[in-house]
């Protein structure tokens, strides 16, 4: 294949992750509200609400800094970039082999890093607490998805994501360790996107807040940057689940027009199938106080650590 | 021809160092003496990487008539030796740099001057000594000069006893590799470099050996429980020289390490390395998390030095565990990743003390609680400090991220290890890795918040001004590299090939000639990383992000009160303190520092303030230490006696000696 193509196939890549990753959001809080017998605002509505926050005027804090100011677009930038990593409809993406999944997690770091920062720049104690405790259980979730990383890694060969999916795709295997390793990644999921049991994305109670908390001086277009980049999250952890344990149907390179289509409808798919799994996950367990959260995450490592180590031990694990 | 240049250089500064006790009178002392070092440095750091880039094949060697008289004193300059004098040249030289500024804040610049050129001059001496009398000398030369800067403050009781407690640790780190040298040299004395590489010695004789510079090397390179004098000592002193100390001196302590352990004492024995992963994990993962806990900048960022090196000792520890199994492409991976992070741990911990140093300079404080706010008053060390941050967490695109992740990919490589000891350490010192590296992005967005970020906390943050040119220049510098460093990983692995080379027997393959700049530790299918792309990437991202939203969204801002939940508050003492943001890992991790905190709170109507105690107990000094001090403390109680004999007790005393070793003779014989 020429460069266009590949590089259009890039392209399209990002413009569907930004595209789809509201709809996932509408879509999961649609379920949701089902299931609990409401009605729930339509499927389309984060749609709107970013283009209304879009036309508002910003109201920043006399003391915000440029920081305040930069940080959206520099939050943004680093989950989108990490989100043009993942395979997502088809491996093999031009620029996939410019970074490894332990970079894809590093690019989601560096983002909280400037999230946790940015919630502290007003100086309000609740913009503290909740870069406080994102620090927090972000210093759990990091190792765990390090320790998940190399568990999948030691078990296809590659740090690669489109080696991963390659790799899985041509072995379908069940696995000790492979299982331990999807465990551990949907709990460090649940907390790095913020939803049940870790931190709830519909409240604004003070004391339980985390993600809104470091958010809450925000308003207009940098909430909307913001808030999209946080939809974007929730598609790069769906898709990783998706693209590492169930590759199936992701069109490979060199494969034609056909393969893009019925990878892109089985892409669809999956997140239709995730994001309705995580508002059932959500409406049928409680909120954790915020000290359980380490146990919780503390499981996801451990997962990721037996995982690891049983492949240290035998390959064949 | 580069020996003999660059022991010109370390002549050089020792003359600078004389001049200092004289220039220091005059109104431009320190600058004169600050620019002399910094052009020598210069040199030597130029002369140093045309060595490694270009002549990295023949290893020179110099003898000259000094020292002992029978042996003299012998230098040589290897690829090891010249990548360290590059890291520690580059240090010195861009401290010098911010010394030019900086230094006009001493009030006694003759307790600095003199002792700051002689400490370059030891570090560079060290590095280049080829013989075991020449590098103790050197070594302790280093550490004493090293000392007087640390004393430099010494009205400050808490200073007297950073100082007493360094010397003491550094003369027992002597000690240890003195011993050391006398294993390695053997009977016959082999006080060169070059007769011990071949001296053929037994496994427990060389294990010894091993053990004797774990103590030696690693007390001075802080790794736990031999730290105890580095985040007492290294604050202490002021901040060009803090950087000095973290950034350069430390390292010299690792290359003490590499020169004996992986050049001197040959084929290393399997449990080696997992002794050294051990110690490299337990010391990354307890030098952050108390890191975490500090409040005093400085002794944050010494705190965070022991954790920077507990990762390169990692490094060290999977490069000895593959080298004794022969398998030398994951050796000389686990080995240049290593050595790749001393050098970017020396870039981006000179930044930070750098910063810590102007803030200190323009403040006049050290604990963070009562700073705030100095983004917007030092917009230009806010940022240059923001760098380093993001580079000590790991994050990409910056260099911190390459060391890290090329530790991980040799972690990877080791199920091929066969010791069943080692497959089970190495997975557990990897997560150890992963939690300190996290650790560390709390860290610094807790000491970059608290001190940058929110409202002044006292009224010196609220006056504080920008530093000048020259620190900023110097931080700047710095920046640049460790960005350089970051996106063109390449050239530096590249830059490290020879002394992989020399010593695990094998380079990592050629990286430079790669399309767009990646690296590819391995094999193209098991990982790759481009630097260059990723930010490029985020780069270009941002500005898609900034111009889509500036073309479509309103511009409009107003400016108004935090909105803080409706009750804004404006006092700054509401906000979030430093301890406060790290409460929730001391309750996380509260088994390692045996925390305890107690809460009074005040009846209703009672007028005094609620109070809360926080008690963290260093485990290792209470274990290790305090028993220690007491039995010292126990034995010269009980041998004080002996002050006090009269004289023909003493004279029996000194016939009872005679008589007992004239016994263990005759019975030895």
């Amino acid at each position: 294949m020429d460069l266009i193509p590949r590089l259009a196939v890039q392209g399209a890549e990002m413009l569907l992750v930004l595209i789809l990753a509201p709809f996932l959001l509408g879509f999961t809080r649609k379920v949701k509200a089902r299931l609990l017998r409401r009605q729930g605002p339509p499927i389309f509505q984060p749609y709107r609400d970013l283009l209304r926050l879009i036309r508002k005027q910003v109201v920043l804090a006399d003391n915000a800094s440029w920081l305040f100011r930069a940080g959206p677009y520099l939050i943004f930038a680093a989950t989108w970039v990490a989100a043009a990593l993942i395979p997502t409809f088809a491996t093999g993406l031009e620029f996939s082999w410019a970074a490894d999944l332990i970079a894809i997690t590093a690019l989601l770091g560096s983002a909280r890093f400037f999230l946790a920062l940015v919630g502290m720049d007003v100086g309000t104690s609740f913009g503290g607490i909740g870069s406080s405790r994102e620090m927090m259980f972000a210093s759990l979730a990091e190792p765990a998805m390090i320790m998940i990383v190399f568990t999948v890694a030691l078990v296809a060969g590659s740090t690669q994501l489109s080696a991963v999916a390659d790799f899985m795709l041509a072995n379908v295997t069940l696995r000790v360790s492979l299982g331990m390793a999807l465990i551990a990644l949907i709990i460090v999921a649940l907390a790095e996107n913020a939803r049940i049991p870790v931190d709830n994305p519909a409240t604004h109670l003070e004391l339980t807040m985390v993600h809104e908390a470091m958010v809450l001086e925000y308003s207009g277009r940098h909430l909307a940057v913001l808030e999209l980049a946080a939809a974007l999250k929730l598609l790069i952890y769906i898709s990783l689940i998706a693209c590492i344990f169930f590759p199936w149907g992701i069109a490979t390179p060199g494969s034609g027009a056909a393969a893009y289509a019925i990878g892109t409808i089985s892409y669809a798919g999956k997140l239709l199938v995730g994001g309705f799994l995580l508002a059932l996950f959500e409406t049928s367990i409680a909120k954790m106080r915020v000290f359980r959260v380490p146990e919780f995450l503390g499981v996801a490592l451990m997962l990721g650590l037996l995982g690891t180590l049983l492949l240290f031990i035998s390959g064949s694990f | 021809m580069a020996v003999a240049v660059t022991l010109w250089g370390v002549a050089g500064l020792l003359v600078i160092a004389l001049l200092g006790i004289v220039t220091q009178r005059l109104a431009i002392g320190s600058r004169l003496t600050y620019s002399a070092c910094l052009l020598v440095c210069l040199a030597i750091l130029f002369t140093a990487c045309s060595k490694l880039l270009v002549s990295a094949g023949n290893v020179e060697h110099l003898q000259l008539p000094v020292g002992l008289p029978w042996i003299g004193a012998r230098f040589a300059l290897d690829p090891l030796a010249a990548f360290f004098l590059v890291i520690v040249n580059l240090a010195a030289a861009v401290a010098s740099l911010f010394a030019l500024g900086y230094g006009e804040h001493e009030k006694n610049p003759g307790r600095v001057l003199p002792f700051y050129a002689a400490f370059l001059a030891g570090m560079n001496l060290v590095i280049l000594s080829a013989d075991a009398f020449s590098f103790l000398f050197a070594w302790e030369f280093m550490s004493l000069t090293s000392w007087l800067l640390v004393m430099t403050y010494h009205h400050d009781a808490d200073n007297r006893r950073a100082g007493y407690i360094y010397i003491v640790m550094a003369s027992f780190g002597t000690l240890a590799l003195l011993l050391a040298f006398g294993l390695l040299a053997g009977p016959a004395g082999n006080y060169a470099f070059a007769d011990m590489r071949g001296a053929e010695a037994a496994d427990w004789h060389r294990g010894l050996v091993l053990g004797l510079v774990l103590l030696g090397a690693g007390s001075k390179a802080g790794l736990v429980p031999l730290h105890v004098w580095l985040p007492l000592a290294h604050p202490a002193a002021p901040s060009h020289v803090s950087a000095l100390m973290s950034g350069a001196m430390t390292k010299v302590a690792v290359y003490g390490f590499i020169r004996i352990v992986f050049d001197l004492l040959g084929q290393p024995v399997w449990w080696w390395g997992s002794v050294v992963l051990v110690l490299g994990s337990v010391t990354a993962v307890l030098g952050v998390l108390y890191a975490v806990m500090q409040r005093d900048l400085k002794r944050l960022l010494a705190y965070s030095t022991v954790e920077n090196v507990g990762i390169i000792f990692v490094g060290l520890g999977l490069a000895l565990a593959f080298r004794a199994n022969d398998m030398t492409t994951a050796a000389a991976l686990a080995f240049t990743a290593a050595l790749l992070h001393a050098f970017n741990h020396s870039l981006f911990k000179s930044l930070l003390f750098f910063g810590a140093g102007a803030v200190l300079g323009s403040t006049g404080a050290r604990d963070i609680e009562k700073l705030g706010g100095l983004i917007h008053r030092m917009p230009w060390t806010a940022f240059t400090f923001l760098g380093g941050c993001v580079a000590i967490s790991a994050l990409p695109p910056l260099n911190g991220f390459v060391s890290e992740w090329l530790v991980f990919q040799a972690v990877l490589l080791s199920p091929d290890l066969p010791e069943w000891g080692l497959k089970l350490l190495v997975p557990a010192a990897g997560a150890m890795l992963a939690l300190g590296a996290a650790l560390s992005a709390a860290c610094f967005v807790r000491a970059y918040g608290i001190t940058f970020l929110g409202r002044p906390r006292s009224v010196a943050a609220a006056d504080a001004w920008e530093t000048d040119a020259f620190s900023l220049a110097a931080m700047s510098i710095l920046l640049g590299l460790c960005l350089l460093a970051g996106i063109l990983p390449g050239f530096i692995i590249d830059a490290l090939g020879p002394v992989a080379q020399d010593l695990v027997g094998q380079r990592m393959p050629q990286q430079a000639a790669l399309p767009w700049f990646s690296i590819v530790p391995v094999a193209e299918s098991r990982s790759s990383y481009n630097g260059l792309l990723v930010f490029a990437f985020i780069a270009i991202s941002a500005m898609l992000a900034v111009e889509a939203i500036h073309r479509f969204a309103s511009r409009a801002v107003r400016r108004g009160p935090a909105w803080d939940c409706g009750y804004p508050d404006p006092r700054p003492a509401t906000q979030y303190t430093a301890d406060s943001f790290a409460q929730p890992l001391r309750r996380v991790f509260a088994g390692v520092f045996l925390a305890r905190e107690r809460v009074e709170m005040r009846l209703p109507g009672d007028g005094r303030p609620a109070r809360i105690d926080i008690r963290l107990r260093d485990l290792v000094w209470d274990l290790i230490y305090a028993p220690i001090e007491g039995w010292v403390a126990f034995a010269s109680e009980r041998m004080n006696t002996l002050q006090f004999l009269s004289i023909r007790q003493y004279l029996s005393l000194v016939f009872g000696a005679l008589v007992a070793l004239l016994l263990v003779v005759a019975i030895w014989t």
